[in-house]
């Protein structure tokens, strides 16, 4: 099985994620991640979701929501060609003796603390799942109390944009 | 047209008027009685009041497949809209395009359980097509041009519209047409060209081909295309149990059903083949049996207007989504050009095939326990009623008789539910045929079982004069259960007795059913007076008629492929498997 990150524009419609969830539920295929939110076009959204399946179950998804009334289209992302990310918010142990170790990770992985008390930390950070993990692994020593993350979000590199052949 | 102002209901109404609606079947209740108000002023909508919702749902159901128009039914909130959910699964399996108008409490009370609320677009989000919530009166037009587009074109299906009670008393401007936009819904019926002649170079190439005929042909009209394409190729032809009528029985190339009830030459075409023209049929695991060991040495061209059903079961060598009918206009056309007025040779196949032909007929033997034969039964009320005549058939032994020894010449002729497995359907479903064909003989030719799921129906028929005629084939159990249990479960009958039977204490007796719902009631005991009734019941128009045919219980559906097993393994009677080819050791 393999990773598959799947864009969707959507009508923004009541139910709709009920719609797109309900489909992956009661054909069997698993959600690994999902990412919802507007577009630069009003009433239009984007799903970003990233399945775990082989070749033709993919291609029978895929099918399966381009039947879905309120999905405009369905596209795969390669990474190849894509930017893809994920957001992270962790809540770390702290102290005195391991407040400078933290902050050195902190600052190797190009992230954010944005809020401080005496026993703890919350770190923001954005990047590929690869990274963030090797950044999970490096906190963990110190204690996550807490983690919030985002699904992944994926858009094509280049200047095309996956509205423009749709409104046209 | 100058704009007028209505309320929602009134707006309901205009809506279905101007979208051709000439029939529903409902029942009314709270969140929908606004509508039921203008409903009872219209001079061009016949709206016809069952006994329970599900009745209306098949009833527009069997409106749509002896027609080919959309299904209307409707229902008010809550119990009304679940009472519903059965034949929208139905509609949804067999592709039936059916209009679904449920009340909804008041948008201000939407989530506070409300008296009579439920959330019957999630409730019927995996068996519609698509599903609409009208919270406001202005929507309603719309809405309701975008639900009936939805529902009868490409693969047709079932549309549910919610409409909340606020809505239909609101006021609204109505403007005739509305704008329908659906950036999301674009059906392909149009084929590609390259893949027209992909399929025709497989098709000349074949030794063994066999066109296997799905509900698809039915739906798209696309009969007289197939008839010329079988003509042009000389191939044989199956048709499924949801594809009887697609191609007439007459034909000499029609083999006749597959699947696991299907004749030992259809099962073993589709094995043994070596390409599957498979047009607007869905590889059901009914027709295939194991998946794995099905048709082994075919190449597969499937044509399907749906592209997720291409690929789904099995592999598709050309694939061609579009319209059945467009895409056998333009496969004839490209094959005539190609083949120059040759035809593929194909004369061995045919061989081998009319050989399993003359070997393996359809047929049956008399029941032990001296009652009358089903299929007997059955097959003497297709051949009095003739090919114009309409089936509607309910599930189980009845339903696979009915398909297999009623001779079928014309599309839409033939309605069951063939997906989903409906007991219950036959019943309310005649009555739709009837009412969309009333010129028709339209027969529900149903179990003792189904038959009691759904015949208050009855009343509906003889109150609004729709002489349905109906056949109970009465073997007094759930007979197809039984015969699994006699087949699979060592003869051990559990709750399969329904005490129907004429050796039984009869709950009920059916006779005195139906004439307590005004119907003539006849019971049939010999074979020498199954005639006589049948006659009897076409020439009785006054009101519906019900024959209560007392058949033998242990009679069984043969041929037969075991659930799971390879289409290989067909039984042409119990333990009895056919010798495919003369010197075959099997």
């Amino acid at each position: 099985m393999s990773h598959h990150v799947l864009s969707l524009l959507v009508e923004d419609r009541p139910g709709l994620l009920t719609r797109v969830a309900g489909l992956f539920a009661r054909r069997g295929f698993n959600i690994e991640s999902l990412a919802v939110g507007t577009t630069e076009v009003e009433g239009l959204s984007r799903i970003t979701v990233v399945v775990s399946v082989d070749g033709l179950p993919l291609e029978q998804v895929t099918k399966q929501l381009n039947k879905l009334i309120n999905v405009i289209k369905v596209v795969e992302l390669e990474p190849e060609t894509t930017v893809q990310r994920d957001h992270m918010l962790i809540k770390v142990r702290t102290d005195a003796s391991s407040r400078s170790q933290v902050l050195e990770a902190v600052t190797l992985f190009r992230a954010r603390v944005i809020d401080v008390v005496s026993d703890s930390l919350i770190i923001e950070v954005t990047g590929e799942t690869a990274k963030l993990q090797a950044f999970l692994k490096v906190l963990e020593p110190f204690g996550i109390k807490e983690l919030v993350q985002s699904g992944v979000l994926a858009i094509g590199r280049g200047s095309k944009s996956i509205t423009e052949k749709v409104l046209k | 047209m100058a704009n007028e102002t209505l309320t929602g209901a009134q707006a309901i109404v205009r809506s279905l008027e101007l979208l051709g609606v000439t029939d529903i079947f409902g029942l009314p209740g709270g969140a929908i009685l606004p509508t039921y108000d203008p409903l009872m002023d219209s001079t061009k909508i016949r709206h016809i009041l069952v006994r329970h919702e599900q009745g209306a749902g098949h009833a527009a159901e069997g409106y749509a497949s002896a027609s080919g128009k959309l299904g209307v039914c409707i229902a008010t909130s809550g119990p009304g809209a679940t009472n519903l959910v059965t034949a929208i699964a139905d509609a949804h399996m067999d592709s039936v395009p059916l209009l679904a108008i449920t009340g909804q409490v008041n948008s201000t009370s939407i989530g506070t359980d409300a008296f009579q609320e439920a959330d019957i677009v999630g409730i019927t989000m995996p068996i519609t097509k698509h599903s609409f919530l009208v919270t406001k009166a202005q929507d309603i037009p719309g809405v309701l041009a975008a639900a009936v587009l939805i529902a009868t074109t490409g693969r047709p299906g079932p549309v549910l519209v919610d409409i909340a009670k606020d809505a239909q008393v609101g006021k609204m401007e109505f403007i005739w047409p509305p704008k329908v936009d659906l950036p999301g819904y674009k059906p392909v019926t149009k084929p590609h060209g390259k893949q027209v002649q992909a399929a025709a170079q497989l098709i000349k190439e074949a030794k063994r081909p066999v066109l296997y005929v799905g509900g698809g042909v039915i739906r798209a009209g696309a009969s007289k295309e197939l008839l010329e394409l079988s003509k042009i190729i000389g191939a044989p032809v199956v048709t499924t149990l949801m594809a009887r009528g697609a191609f007439p029985d007459s034909n000499e190339q029609n083999l006749g059903m597959p699947g696991m009830h299907g004749t030992v030459p259809a099962v073993t075409a589709l094995q043994k083949s070596d390409l599957l023209i498979t047009l607007g049929a869905r590889f059901d695991d009914r027709v295939t049996g194991q998946v794995k060991t099905f048709a082994v040495g075919a190449k597969v061209i499937h044509v399907d207007i749906d592209p997720a059903e291409i690929g789904k079961i099995r592999f598709a060598d050309v694939p061609i989504v579009g319209d059945v009918r467009e895409v056998l206009t333009e496969l004839n056309a490209e094959l005539i050009s190609e083949l120059k007025g040759t035809k593929p040779d194909i004369a061995e196949w045919w061989t081998f095939l009319n050989d399993l032909r003359t070997r393996y007929p359809l047929g049956y033997t008399q029941p032990d326990d001296g009652k009358m034969s089903p299929q007997y039964v059955i097959s003497r009320i297709g051949e009095i009623s003739g090919p114009e005549a309409v089936f509607a058939a309910g599930v189980g032994q009845h339903q696979m008789w009915s398909a297999q020894f009623i001779k079928y010449e014309r599309p839409n002729s033939w309605l069951n539910s063939g997906g989903a497995g409906t007991m219950g359907y036959s019943i309310p479903a005649a009555m739709g045929a009837k009412v969309a064909e009333p010129e028709r003989l339209v027969w529900a030719i149903d179990g003792d079982g189904c038959f009691q799921m759904t015949n208050q129906e009855l009343a509906t028929c003889t109150i609004n004069n729709i002489p349905i005629k109906v056949a109970i084939i009465n073997n007094s159990s759930l007979g197809m259960v039984r015969q699994w249990q006699t087949l699979f479960y060592n003869s051990r009958y559990s709750n399969t007795d329904l005490n129907t039977g004429t050796d039984t204490i009869m709950v009920p007796d059916f006779v005195k059913l139906a004439e307590a719902y005004g119907c003539l009631g006849i019971r049939v005991e010999k074979e020498e007076d199954v005639d006589a009734a049948i006659k009897l019941a076409i020439e009785t128009n006054d009101r519906p008629v019900v024959i209560d045919f007392i058949v033998g219980r242990d009679a069984m559906v043969w041929p037969m492929v075991p659930a799971g097993l390879s289409n290989d393994a067909v039984q042409f009677a119990r333990d009895t498997r056919p010798v495919w080819e003369e010197g075959e050791e099997e």
